[in-house]
């Protein structure tokens, strides 16, 4: 029998190691896995590469794991935010490594992981900085740039719902990273607020098939509060 | 609009920042889609119109959506790219963020309209980075949807605080895309983008072209 519910969110990370590569969902505080990420908090590990959209909000959370120095390098697309003041202190005196990704390509090249492509041209960030050192190539006449994949060895995502097997509905904005991340990751650890008997999902709703998530934790339903930023440009 | 009145603009009305939106609501054609980037451009929702249908798309997953929520109805599970609160038309859906970057770089989004640090006449947008050596470079999708959408607008104020025109023959902020920008709305003027020329197509109130012109350095503006 498949079940890939676990009682905790300590049992669900226990084995993360020092260097993984951890993808965390969330936009803003939509779809952000707090309690996984306390967890990753918990489990000491140190060294750690952390792909998210930003770069922590305040002082727990990713701000916290930030402000604990166990994170190598943060690989994003917006880190500057009116409270990421943790990781803006990490930055400014070179005590972490950036690297910064367009938020297309950064949804793309998570895609691209866990869809098997080994690379592809997207012609975002032609031209620019972002581009520097990278390999590029005339398409049709227009500038393309060659973006690799990123790949987790786990990702912690928040969905909505869920079964036995890790299939998967999300809520609303909510949804953002989730379903990208879960693809891409050796192990995916997915928290949802209700896990329901098998066949109980409307097949026609599940966003993620359960074979994109290893892990299943269930979580209380606590609205989710303002957070993030207002975004400069 | 911050930038002090030099001499030169004594007389002339100044589109404040709502004259500016609506401009660029006026320009929104019935069914389209559209992103309205952070900022400035955000109040452009304000103006389309009852008698348009306009469907909004915002990068982090959502298309068809509304006006902010009633106070005390936020779902902070329904935002919008600048972390807003927001609202879902019927007909209005969500998607993940591949799918919602999909729609920029698949041409499928019609017109995008940003904010800008620097534009150049060859229509290449800077809008992300100062360059600043203490600043914290952050990207978002800007970059993605300048060069994404099929019609990439412009609003800024057309000098900058320092009195320097925005519009540049040559960026020297970081780059945001290449050859982007179709149209810019500003509080002086609005004026076209097309194959390296600029082409004045209104301007505000008192304003010369003659003026205008002179406060342009390193570009020749052409009447429309």
């Amino acid at each position: 029998m498949i079940d890939k519910t676990l009682a905790s969110a300590a049992a669900a990370l226990a084995d993360v190691r020092d260097g993984a590569t951890v993808m965390i969902g969330g936009f803003g505080t939509a779809g952000l896995p707090h309690e996984l990420i306390d967890a990753l908090i918990d489990t000491g590990a140190r060294d750690l590469v952390v792909v998210n959209n930003n770069a922590g909000n305040g002082d727990t959370g990713l701000a916290r794991l930030l402000a604990l120095k166990r994170v190598r390098k943060m690989i994003c697309s917006f880190p500057r935010q009116a409270d990421s003041h943790h990781f803006d202190a990490l930055y400014r005196a070179g005590q972490i490594e950036l690297e910064l990704v367009p938020q297309g390509n950064l949804a793309e090249r998570i895609r691209a992981a866990g869809a098997g492509i080994g690379g592809f041209f997207t012609p975002t960030g032609y031209g620019t900085t972002l581009a520097k050192g990278k390999e590029t190539r005339l398409i049709d006449g227009r500038g393309f740039v060659l973006e690799s994949p990123i790949h987790g060895d786990f990702a912690l995502i928040r969905a909505e719902k869920g079964d036995r097997w890790g299939n998967l509905t999300y809520r609303m904005t909510a949804r953002n990273f989730g379903p990208v991340m879960a693809m891409a990751a050796k192990v995916t650890v997915a928290t949802v607020h209700e896990v329901v008997e098998l066949g109980a999902l409307d097949p026609e709703s599940v966003v993620t098939p359960g074979l994109f998530v290893q892990r299943l934790v269930r979580v209380d339903r606590v609205a989710t509060t303002a957070g993030g930023f207002k975004q400069a440009a | 609009m911050n930038a002090p009145n030099p001499s030169t603009l004594a007389g002339v009305t100044r589109w404040t920042r709502d004259q500016i939106a609506r401009r660029v609501a006026q320009d929104i054609p019935d069914g389209a889609v559209v992103n309205l980037g952070i900022g400035l451009p955000t109040a452009v929702a304000n103006h389309l119109g009852a008698d348009k249908e306009v469907v909004l798309h915002s990068e982090n997953g959502v298309i068809g959506m509304g006006p902010a929520p009633a106070s005390g109805d936020e779902d902070y599970d329904l935002i919008n790219a600048g972390k807003q609160p927001v609202t879902l038309l019927p007909g209005g859906c969500f998607f993940h963020h591949a799918d919602s970057f999909a729609m920029m770089r698949g041409g499928h989004l019609d017109i995008c309209v940003l904010g800008a640090f620097q534009v150049s006449a060859a229509g290449d947008l800077a809008n992300w980075h100062t360059g600043a050596p203490d600043a914290i470079p952050a990207v978002g999708g800007a970059m993605d949807l300048a060069i994404g959408a099929k019609k990439t607008l412009v609003m800024m104020d057309y000098l900058t605080k320092g009195g320097e025109a925005k519009l540049v023959p040559a960026c020297t902020y970081p780059l945001t895309g290449l050859a982007c920008v179709s149209r810019l709305y500003s509080d002086l003027a609005v004026i076209d983008l097309a194959g390296g020329h600029a082409t004045v197509v209104d301007l505000a109130p008192g304003l010369s072209l003659d003026t205008l012109q002179s406060l342009t350095p390193g570009i020749t503006l052409q009447a429309a």
